[in-house]
Protein backbone atom coordinates (compact mmCIF):
# COMPACT_ATOMS: atom_id res chain seq x y z
CA UNK A 1 0.00 0.00 0.00
CA UNK A 2 2.74 2.46 0.99
CA UNK A 3 4.14 2.03 -2.67
CA UNK A 4 0.85 2.35 -4.25
CA UNK A 5 0.40 5.71 -2.17
CA UNK A 6 3.71 6.87 -3.32
CA UNK A 7 2.79 5.71 -6.68
CA UNK A 8 -0.45 7.97 -6.64
CA UNK A 9 1.89 11.23 -5.28
CA UNK A 10 3.93 10.73 -8.36
CA UNK A 11 1.46 10.35 -10.39
CA UNK A 12 -0.09 13.57 -8.93
CA UNK A 13 2.76 15.75 -8.50
CA UNK A 14 4.18 15.28 -12.39
CA UNK A 15 0.01 16.25 -12.93
CA UNK A 16 -0.09 18.93 -10.81
CA UNK A 17 2.95 20.70 -12.28
CA UNK A 18 1.87 21.14 -15.60
CA UNK A 19 1.02 24.34 -16.97
CA UNK A 20 -1.99 25.76 -18.63
CA UNK A 21 -0.95 27.23 -21.93
CA UNK A 22 -3.29 29.93 -21.71
CA UNK A 23 -1.71 31.59 -18.88
CA UNK A 24 1.58 29.68 -17.98
CA UNK A 25 2.16 31.03 -14.54
CA UNK A 26 -0.49 28.34 -13.23
CA UNK A 27 -0.21 24.82 -12.93
CA UNK A 28 -3.27 22.72 -13.16
CA UNK A 29 -3.27 22.62 -9.24
CA UNK A 30 -3.24 26.85 -9.04
CA UNK A 31 -6.25 26.45 -11.36
CA UNK A 32 -7.91 23.83 -9.50
CA UNK A 33 -9.07 21.98 -12.48
CA UNK A 34 -6.98 18.84 -11.51
CA UNK A 35 -9.34 16.88 -9.63
CA UNK A 36 -7.98 13.74 -8.55
CA UNK A 37 -5.31 10.90 -9.36
CA UNK A 38 -5.72 7.00 -9.22
CA UNK A 39 -3.17 4.10 -9.62
CA UNK A 40 -5.98 0.99 -11.37
CA UNK A 41 -4.86 -2.19 -10.99
CA UNK A 42 -3.25 -2.69 -13.78
CA UNK A 43 -0.74 0.34 -12.90
CA UNK A 44 -2.29 2.46 -14.98
CA UNK A 45 -2.42 6.25 -13.51
CA UNK A 46 -5.79 7.64 -14.05
CA UNK A 47 -5.81 11.55 -14.01
CA UNK A 48 -9.23 13.41 -13.72
CA UNK A 49 -9.39 17.48 -14.78
CA UNK A 50 -12.58 19.32 -15.46
CA UNK A 51 -12.90 22.12 -18.67
CA UNK A 52 -12.99 25.65 -17.12
CA UNK A 53 -15.25 27.15 -20.10
CA UNK A 54 -17.66 24.33 -22.06
CA UNK A 55 -15.95 25.59 -25.35
CA UNK A 56 -11.80 26.24 -23.98
CA UNK A 57 -9.81 25.32 -26.82
CA UNK A 58 -6.86 24.58 -24.04
CA UNK A 59 -8.67 21.52 -22.78
CA UNK A 60 -6.73 19.14 -25.58
CA UNK A 61 -3.65 20.70 -25.00
CA UNK A 62 -3.72 20.38 -21.09
CA UNK A 63 -5.01 16.54 -21.54
CA UNK A 64 -1.71 15.69 -23.62
CA UNK A 65 0.19 17.67 -21.43
CA UNK A 66 -1.39 15.89 -18.80
CA UNK A 67 -0.63 12.62 -20.46
CA UNK A 68 3.34 13.34 -21.65
CA UNK A 69 3.97 14.57 -17.74
CA UNK A 70 2.87 11.29 -16.31
CA UNK A 71 4.41 8.90 -18.67
CA UNK A 72 8.06 10.96 -17.99
CA UNK A 73 7.20 10.29 -14.46
CA UNK A 74 7.45 6.44 -14.85
CA UNK A 75 3.78 5.52 -15.45
CA UNK A 76 3.53 3.55 -19.08
CA UNK A 77 -0.45 3.34 -19.03
CA UNK A 78 -2.05 6.76 -18.39
CA UNK A 79 -5.84 7.31 -18.96
CA UNK A 80 -6.75 11.67 -18.91
CA UNK A 81 -10.21 11.57 -17.97
CA UNK A 82 -13.07 14.71 -18.10
CA UNK A 83 -15.06 15.56 -14.94
CA UNK A 84 -18.02 17.87 -15.55
CA UNK A 85 -19.76 18.09 -12.66
CA UNK A 86 -19.77 19.47 -10.47
CA UNK A 87 -19.10 22.47 -12.74
CA UNK A 88 -15.35 24.40 -12.48
CA UNK A 89 -15.85 28.05 -11.21
CA UNK A 90 -12.93 30.42 -10.26
CA UNK A 91 -13.38 29.67 -6.24
CA UNK A 92 -11.29 26.91 -7.24
CA UNK A 93 -8.25 29.33 -8.03
CA UNK A 94 -5.91 28.55 -5.13
CA UNK A 95 -4.26 31.51 -3.05
CA UNK A 96 -0.66 30.66 -4.76
CA UNK A 97 -2.73 30.83 -8.12
CA UNK A 98 -4.36 33.93 -7.50
CA UNK A 99 -0.58 35.83 -5.99
CA UNK A 100 0.84 34.20 -9.18
CA UNK A 101 -1.60 35.96 -11.46
CA UNK A 102 -1.72 39.31 -9.54
CA UNK A 103 2.32 39.01 -9.70
CA UNK A 104 2.10 38.79 -13.88
CA UNK A 105 -0.02 41.60 -14.28
CA UNK A 106 -3.51 39.51 -14.25
CA UNK A 107 -6.32 40.66 -11.52
CA UNK A 108 -7.36 37.58 -9.84
CA UNK A 109 -11.21 37.00 -10.17
CA UNK A 110 -13.45 37.94 -6.96
CA UNK A 111 -16.08 35.85 -5.54
CA UNK A 112 -17.99 33.80 -8.25
CA UNK A 113 -21.24 34.92 -8.28
CA UNK A 114 -24.85 33.12 -6.73
CA UNK A 115 -27.24 33.15 -9.53
CA UNK A 116 -30.51 33.67 -8.04
CA UNK A 117 -33.95 33.56 -10.18
CA UNK A 118 -34.79 37.01 -10.19
CA UNK A 119 -34.93 40.38 -12.04
CA UNK A 120 -32.14 40.99 -14.62
CA UNK A 121 -29.66 43.71 -13.77
CA UNK A 122 -30.75 46.38 -16.35
CA UNK A 123 -27.39 48.33 -16.34
CA UNK A 124 -24.63 49.13 -18.28
CA UNK A 125 -21.64 49.22 -15.49
CA UNK A 126 -20.00 46.16 -14.80
CA UNK A 127 -22.83 44.10 -12.78
CA UNK A 128 -19.58 42.66 -11.29
CA UNK A 129 -17.02 43.42 -8.49
CA UNK A 130 -14.91 46.28 -9.65
CA UNK A 131 -11.24 44.65 -9.68
CA UNK A 132 -8.67 46.58 -8.35
CA UNK A 133 -5.44 47.33 -10.81
CA UNK A 134 -2.47 44.70 -10.32
CA UNK A 135 0.40 47.05 -10.99
CA UNK A 136 -0.88 49.86 -9.07
CA UNK A 137 -3.28 48.65 -6.55
CA UNK A 138 -5.78 51.69 -7.29
CA UNK A 139 -9.13 50.57 -7.02
CA UNK A 140 -10.31 53.31 -9.77
CA UNK A 141 -10.15 51.05 -12.74
CA UNK A 142 -12.75 50.80 -16.06
CA UNK A 143 -13.97 47.78 -17.80
CA UNK A 144 -13.08 47.89 -21.68
CA UNK A 145 -14.56 44.76 -22.93
CA UNK A 146 -16.16 42.01 -21.22
CA UNK A 147 -14.76 39.59 -23.57
CA UNK A 148 -11.01 39.21 -23.65
CA UNK A 149 -8.40 37.58 -25.41
CA UNK A 150 -9.33 34.40 -23.79
CA UNK A 151 -13.01 33.15 -22.59
CA UNK A 152 -11.70 33.46 -18.94
CA UNK A 153 -10.58 37.09 -19.20
CA UNK A 154 -12.24 40.52 -19.50
CA UNK A 155 -10.17 43.88 -20.42
CA UNK A 156 -9.76 46.89 -17.58
CA UNK A 157 -8.11 50.53 -17.67
CA UNK A 158 -6.94 51.47 -14.83
CA UNK A 159 -7.93 55.01 -14.35
CA UNK A 160 -5.02 56.07 -11.97
CA UNK A 161 -1.88 54.76 -13.91
CA UNK A 162 -3.60 54.60 -16.89
CA UNK A 163 -2.07 50.64 -17.83
CA UNK A 164 -4.66 48.49 -19.17
CA UNK A 165 -4.94 45.28 -17.35
CA UNK A 166 -6.76 41.69 -17.98
CA UNK A 167 -9.18 40.42 -14.93
CA UNK A 168 -9.70 36.53 -14.62
CA UNK A 169 -13.98 36.52 -14.71
CA UNK A 170 -15.68 35.42 -11.79
CA UNK A 171 -17.77 32.28 -13.10
CA UNK B 1 -4.23 8.89 -25.97
CA UNK B 2 -2.63 5.82 -25.99
CA UNK B 3 0.36 4.74 -27.95
CA UNK B 4 -1.99 3.58 -31.03
CA UNK B 5 -3.00 7.27 -32.07
CA UNK B 6 -0.77 7.55 -34.94
CA UNK B 7 -0.82 11.51 -33.96
CA UNK B 8 0.32 10.86 -30.49
CA UNK B 9 3.56 8.78 -31.40
CA UNK B 10 4.47 11.28 -34.22
CA UNK B 11 3.97 13.91 -31.27
CA UNK B 12 6.28 12.18 -29.40
CA UNK B 13 8.42 11.86 -32.15
CA UNK B 14 8.41 15.21 -32.65
CA UNK B 15 8.62 16.17 -29.10
CA UNK B 16 6.52 18.28 -27.19
CA UNK B 17 5.57 20.66 -30.60
CA UNK B 18 4.63 18.24 -32.65
CA UNK B 19 1.39 18.48 -31.53
CA UNK B 20 0.68 21.67 -33.21
CA UNK B 21 0.91 20.06 -36.70
CA UNK B 22 -0.47 16.84 -35.95
CA UNK B 23 -3.25 17.43 -33.44
CA UNK B 24 -3.24 16.49 -29.94
CA UNK B 25 -5.31 13.05 -30.23
CA UNK B 26 -7.91 14.34 -27.71
CA UNK B 27 -11.24 15.05 -29.86
CA UNK B 28 -13.45 13.44 -27.66
CA UNK B 29 -15.55 16.28 -25.66
CA UNK B 30 -16.88 13.24 -23.06
CA UNK B 31 -13.83 11.16 -22.72
CA UNK B 32 -14.00 9.45 -19.51
CA UNK B 33 -17.76 10.80 -18.50
CA UNK B 34 -19.84 8.07 -17.34
CA UNK B 35 -22.00 7.40 -20.06
CA UNK B 36 -24.71 5.30 -18.85
CA UNK B 37 -28.31 5.65 -19.81
CA UNK B 38 -30.60 6.54 -16.87
CA UNK B 39 -32.92 3.52 -16.06
CA UNK B 40 -36.18 3.55 -17.99
CA UNK B 41 -34.73 6.13 -20.58
CA UNK B 42 -35.32 5.34 -24.30
CA UNK B 43 -31.55 5.95 -25.72
CA UNK B 44 -33.06 7.38 -29.46
CA UNK B 45 -35.28 9.83 -27.32
CA UNK B 46 -32.01 10.89 -25.59
CA UNK B 47 -30.18 10.90 -28.13
CA UNK B 48 -33.13 13.57 -30.49
CA UNK B 49 -32.87 15.45 -27.49
CA UNK B 50 -29.33 16.14 -27.17
CA UNK B 51 -29.08 16.93 -30.76
CA UNK B 52 -32.00 19.37 -30.37
CA UNK B 53 -30.26 21.14 -27.62
CA UNK B 54 -26.94 20.70 -29.04
CA UNK B 55 -28.05 21.63 -32.99
CA UNK B 56 -29.30 25.21 -31.07
CA UNK B 57 -26.01 26.05 -30.02
CA UNK B 58 -24.16 24.69 -32.88
CA UNK B 59 -26.37 26.65 -35.98
CA UNK B 60 -26.39 29.87 -33.58
CA UNK B 61 -22.70 29.73 -33.02
CA UNK B 62 -22.39 29.44 -36.54
CA UNK B 63 -24.40 32.92 -37.36
CA UNK B 64 -22.43 34.70 -34.81
CA UNK B 65 -19.17 33.47 -35.76
CA UNK B 66 -20.36 35.52 -39.46
CA UNK B 67 -19.38 38.58 -37.63
CA UNK B 68 -15.90 38.17 -37.21
CA UNK B 69 -13.86 40.36 -39.05
CA UNK B 70 -17.05 42.52 -39.62
CA UNK B 71 -18.66 44.18 -35.95
CA UNK B 72 -18.85 47.16 -35.47
CA UNK B 73 -15.82 47.81 -33.53
CA UNK B 74 -12.75 44.61 -32.23
CA UNK B 75 -14.49 44.46 -28.78
CA UNK B 76 -17.96 43.33 -29.85
CA UNK B 77 -16.07 40.85 -32.30
CA UNK B 78 -14.01 39.02 -29.68
CA UNK B 79 -17.36 39.12 -27.41
CA UNK B 80 -19.45 37.70 -30.29
CA UNK B 81 -16.62 35.27 -30.98
CA UNK B 82 -15.89 34.48 -27.56
CA UNK B 83 -19.95 33.76 -27.24
CA UNK B 84 -20.07 31.59 -29.99
CA UNK B 85 -16.93 29.33 -28.21
CA UNK B 86 -19.08 28.80 -25.14
CA UNK B 87 -22.12 27.56 -27.37
CA UNK B 88 -19.65 25.41 -29.70
CA UNK B 89 -18.20 23.82 -26.54
CA UNK B 90 -22.03 22.91 -25.01
CA UNK B 91 -22.85 21.68 -28.73
CA UNK B 92 -19.45 19.58 -28.61
CA UNK B 93 -20.80 17.56 -25.24
CA UNK B 94 -24.47 16.98 -26.41
CA UNK B 95 -23.78 15.87 -29.71
CA UNK B 96 -20.98 13.61 -28.16
CA UNK B 97 -23.65 12.23 -26.15
CA UNK B 98 -26.23 11.89 -28.83
CA UNK B 99 -23.86 9.26 -30.53
CA UNK B 100 -23.20 7.52 -27.41
CA UNK B 101 -27.06 7.35 -26.12
CA UNK B 102 -28.42 5.99 -29.53
CA UNK B 103 -26.01 3.47 -29.87
CA UNK B 104 -24.53 4.05 -33.09
CA UNK B 105 -21.29 5.65 -31.58
CA UNK B 106 -20.70 8.51 -33.83
CA UNK B 107 -18.82 11.39 -32.83
CA UNK B 108 -19.55 14.83 -32.49
CA UNK B 109 -17.55 15.42 -35.95
CA UNK B 110 -20.42 12.99 -37.21
CA UNK B 111 -23.43 14.72 -36.28
CA UNK B 112 -21.87 18.34 -37.23
CA UNK B 113 -20.53 17.58 -40.74
CA UNK B 114 -22.40 14.54 -42.20
CA UNK B 115 -26.33 15.64 -41.84
CA UNK B 116 -28.28 17.28 -43.88
CA UNK B 117 -30.69 19.75 -43.13
CA UNK B 118 -33.66 17.89 -42.01
CA UNK B 119 -31.72 16.10 -39.94
CA UNK B 120 -30.96 18.98 -38.00
CA UNK B 121 -33.26 19.88 -34.79
CA UNK B 122 -32.81 23.41 -33.91
CA UNK B 123 -34.78 26.06 -33.79
CA UNK B 124 -35.68 28.89 -36.95
CA UNK B 125 -34.77 31.94 -34.81
CA UNK B 126 -31.06 29.68 -34.43
CA UNK B 127 -30.49 29.70 -38.38
CA UNK B 128 -32.74 33.14 -39.13
CA UNK B 129 -30.14 35.40 -41.46
CA UNK B 130 -27.88 37.35 -39.70
CA UNK B 131 -28.83 41.06 -40.14
CA UNK B 132 -27.32 44.14 -38.42
CA UNK B 133 -25.68 44.32 -35.43
CA UNK B 134 -29.30 45.45 -33.50
CA UNK B 135 -30.83 42.21 -34.92
CA UNK B 136 -27.72 40.08 -34.11
CA UNK B 137 -28.46 41.47 -30.10
CA UNK B 138 -32.04 40.69 -30.24
CA UNK B 139 -31.53 37.08 -31.27
CA UNK B 140 -28.78 37.00 -28.96
CA UNK B 141 -31.15 38.44 -25.93
CA UNK B 142 -33.79 35.97 -26.98
CA UNK B 143 -31.82 32.99 -26.97
CA UNK B 144 -29.69 33.33 -24.14
CA UNK B 145 -32.53 34.00 -22.24
CA UNK B 146 -34.38 31.24 -23.43
CA UNK B 147 -31.62 28.90 -23.08
CA UNK B 148 -30.93 29.81 -19.71
CA UNK B 149 -34.24 29.36 -18.53
CA UNK B 150 -34.51 25.43 -19.99
CA UNK B 151 -30.93 24.92 -18.94
CA UNK B 152 -31.61 25.92 -15.01
CA UNK B 153 -34.21 23.32 -15.21
CA UNK B 154 -32.06 20.62 -16.84
CA UNK B 155 -29.23 21.01 -14.38
CA UNK B 156 -31.53 19.13 -11.99
CA UNK B 157 -31.92 16.30 -14.88
CA UNK B 158 -31.68 12.33 -14.13
CA UNK B 159 -29.63 12.45 -16.77
CA UNK B 160 -25.71 12.67 -15.42
CA UNK B 161 -24.30 13.69 -18.72
CA UNK B 162 -27.39 16.53 -19.23
CA UNK B 163 -27.37 17.80 -15.73
CA UNK B 164 -23.46 18.74 -16.18
CA UNK B 165 -23.42 20.04 -19.51
CA UNK B 166 -26.54 22.56 -17.89
CA UNK B 167 -25.26 23.00 -14.99
CA UNK B 168 -21.90 24.29 -16.43
CA UNK B 169 -23.59 26.12 -19.40
CA UNK B 170 -25.74 28.08 -17.22
CA UNK B 171 -22.81 29.99 -15.90
CA UNK B 172 -21.86 31.06 -20.05
CA UNK B 173 -25.41 31.59 -20.83
CA UNK B 174 -25.60 34.61 -17.17
CA UNK B 175 -23.11 36.37 -19.56
CA UNK B 176 -24.21 36.13 -22.33
CA UNK B 177 -27.51 37.60 -21.88
CA UNK B 178 -25.40 40.20 -19.57
CA UNK B 179 -23.87 41.03 -22.58
CA UNK B 180 -27.08 41.26 -24.65
CA UNK B 181 -29.12 42.85 -21.87
CA UNK B 182 -26.44 45.72 -21.65
CA UNK B 183 -26.74 45.97 -25.63
CA UNK B 184 -30.49 46.32 -25.94
CA UNK B 185 -30.04 49.06 -23.84
CA UNK B 186 -27.28 51.13 -25.80
CA UNK B 187 -29.14 50.37 -28.55
CA UNK B 188 -32.76 51.10 -27.50
CA UNK B 189 -32.61 54.12 -25.31
CA UNK B 190 -29.46 55.73 -27.42
CA UNK B 191 -30.06 57.51 -30.35
CA UNK B 192 -33.56 58.00 -32.28
CA UNK B 193 -31.27 56.18 -34.89
CA UNK B 194 -30.08 53.55 -32.94
CA UNK B 195 -33.70 52.98 -31.44
CA UNK B 196 -35.35 52.48 -34.79
CA UNK B 197 -33.01 49.28 -35.99
CA UNK B 198 -33.52 47.97 -32.44
CA UNK B 199 -37.16 48.74 -32.77
CA UNK B 200 -36.62 46.93 -36.20
CA UNK B 201 -34.57 43.73 -34.83
CA UNK B 202 -37.58 43.48 -32.18
CA UNK B 203 -40.08 43.50 -35.06
CA UNK B 204 -38.38 40.78 -36.81
CA UNK B 205 -37.05 38.33 -34.32
CA UNK B 206 -40.51 38.17 -31.96
CA UNK B 207 -42.41 36.28 -34.80
CA UNK B 208 -39.84 33.16 -34.38
CA UNK B 209 -40.06 33.67 -30.56
CA UNK B 210 -43.46 31.10 -30.19
CA UNK B 211 -41.42 27.84 -31.49
CA UNK B 212 -39.05 28.57 -28.59
CA UNK B 213 -41.81 27.30 -26.13
CA UNK B 214 -43.48 25.16 -27.77
CA UNK B 215 -42.58 21.00 -27.16
CA UNK B 216 -42.09 18.26 -29.66
CA UNK B 217 -43.48 14.55 -28.10
CA UNK B 218 -39.95 13.80 -27.50
CA UNK B 219 -39.31 16.84 -25.38
CA UNK B 220 -42.43 16.04 -23.36
CA UNK B 221 -42.05 12.16 -23.31
CA UNK B 222 -38.61 13.00 -21.46
CA UNK B 223 -40.01 16.07 -19.39
CA UNK B 224 -42.33 13.56 -17.80
CA UNK B 225 -39.22 11.78 -17.19
CA UNK B 226 -37.41 13.86 -15.47
CA UNK B 227 -34.66 13.84 -18.06
CA UNK B 228 -35.50 17.07 -20.49
CA UNK B 229 -37.59 20.04 -19.46
CA UNK B 230 -40.75 21.21 -21.29
CA UNK B 231 -39.87 24.46 -22.74
CA UNK B 232 -43.08 26.19 -22.45
CA UNK B 233 -42.36 25.86 -18.44
CA UNK B 234 -40.47 28.18 -19.16
CA UNK B 235 -42.11 30.56 -21.19
CA UNK B 236 -43.44 32.79 -18.32
CA UNK B 237 -40.51 33.60 -16.83
CA UNK B 238 -39.23 34.17 -20.26
CA UNK B 239 -41.62 36.67 -21.19
CA UNK B 240 -41.04 38.73 -17.91
CA UNK B 241 -37.74 39.05 -18.49
CA UNK B 242 -37.86 40.19 -21.99
CA UNK B 243 -40.71 42.37 -20.84
CA UNK B 244 -38.64 43.92 -18.25
CA UNK B 245 -35.21 44.74 -20.57
CA UNK B 246 -37.28 45.52 -23.85
CA UNK B 247 -39.06 48.51 -21.34
CA UNK B 248 -35.93 49.21 -20.02
CA UNK B 249 -34.39 49.80 -23.37
CA UNK B 250 -37.63 51.93 -23.80
CA UNK B 251 -38.52 49.24 -26.87
CA UNK B 252 -42.54 48.47 -27.23
CA UNK B 253 -42.80 44.51 -25.66
CA UNK B 254 -44.67 43.65 -28.32
CA UNK B 255 -47.16 41.63 -26.38
CA UNK B 256 -47.64 37.75 -26.05
CA UNK B 257 -45.59 35.27 -27.78
CA UNK B 258 -46.46 33.98 -30.89
CA UNK B 259 -48.57 30.67 -30.55
CA UNK B 260 -46.04 27.67 -30.15
CA UNK B 261 -45.53 25.51 -33.42
CA UNK B 262 -43.39 22.92 -33.48
CA UNK B 263 -40.99 23.04 -36.26
CA UNK B 264 -36.91 23.15 -36.36
CA UNK B 265 -37.37 20.26 -33.93
CA UNK B 266 -39.02 17.84 -36.01
CA UNK B 267 -36.48 18.72 -39.04
CA UNK B 268 -38.57 21.41 -40.89
CA UNK B 269 -36.23 24.57 -41.50
CA UNK B 270 -36.32 27.35 -43.14
CA UNK B 271 -34.35 28.11 -46.74
CA UNK B 272 -31.77 29.65 -44.48
CA UNK B 273 -30.38 26.68 -42.72
CA UNK B 274 -29.38 24.56 -46.41
CA UNK B 275 -26.95 27.57 -47.24
CA UNK B 276 -25.11 27.43 -43.05
CA UNK B 277 -24.44 24.20 -43.26
CA UNK B 278 -23.12 24.04 -46.83
CA UNK B 279 -20.78 26.38 -45.48
CA UNK B 280 -19.77 24.99 -42.11
CA UNK B 281 -19.58 21.69 -43.91
CA UNK B 282 -17.82 22.48 -47.03
CA UNK B 283 -14.11 22.03 -45.83
CA UNK B 284 -15.47 18.30 -44.58
CA UNK B 285 -17.27 17.96 -48.02
CA UNK B 286 -14.54 18.66 -49.81
CA UNK B 287 -11.94 16.46 -47.63
CA UNK B 288 -14.32 13.55 -46.27
CA UNK B 289 -11.56 11.42 -45.29
CA UNK B 290 -9.88 14.64 -43.33
CA UNK B 291 -8.99 14.51 -39.41
CA UNK B 292 -8.26 17.06 -37.06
Amino acid sequence: MVTATAARERAWDAAAAVTDPELPMLTLADLGILRRVEIEDDGTAAVWITPTYSGCPALAEMRADVDRAVRAAGFDRVRVRTELSPPWTTDWITPRGRRKLAEHGVSPPGPAPRREPGPVPLTLLPTRTVPRCPRCGAQDTEELSRFGATSCKSLHRCRSCLEPFEHVKEI
Amino acid sequence: MSGDHIYDVLAQEHGGDGRWAFGTGFTDALAGVDTTLPEGVDGQDLALYCQMLGDDALVQAQRLIGWVTDAPELEEEVALANIALDLLGQARSLLARAGQADGSGRDEDAFAYRRGPAEFRNVHLAEAPRGDFARAVLTLLVLSSARLAVFTRLAHSRDPVLSAVAAKAVNELAYHREYAVAWTLRLGDGTPYSHERAAAAVADVWPLTGELFAACPVEERLAAQGVGVDPAAARQEVHEVLTQVLTAATLDAPGPFPDPVVAGREGRHTAELAPLLEEMQSVARAHPEATW
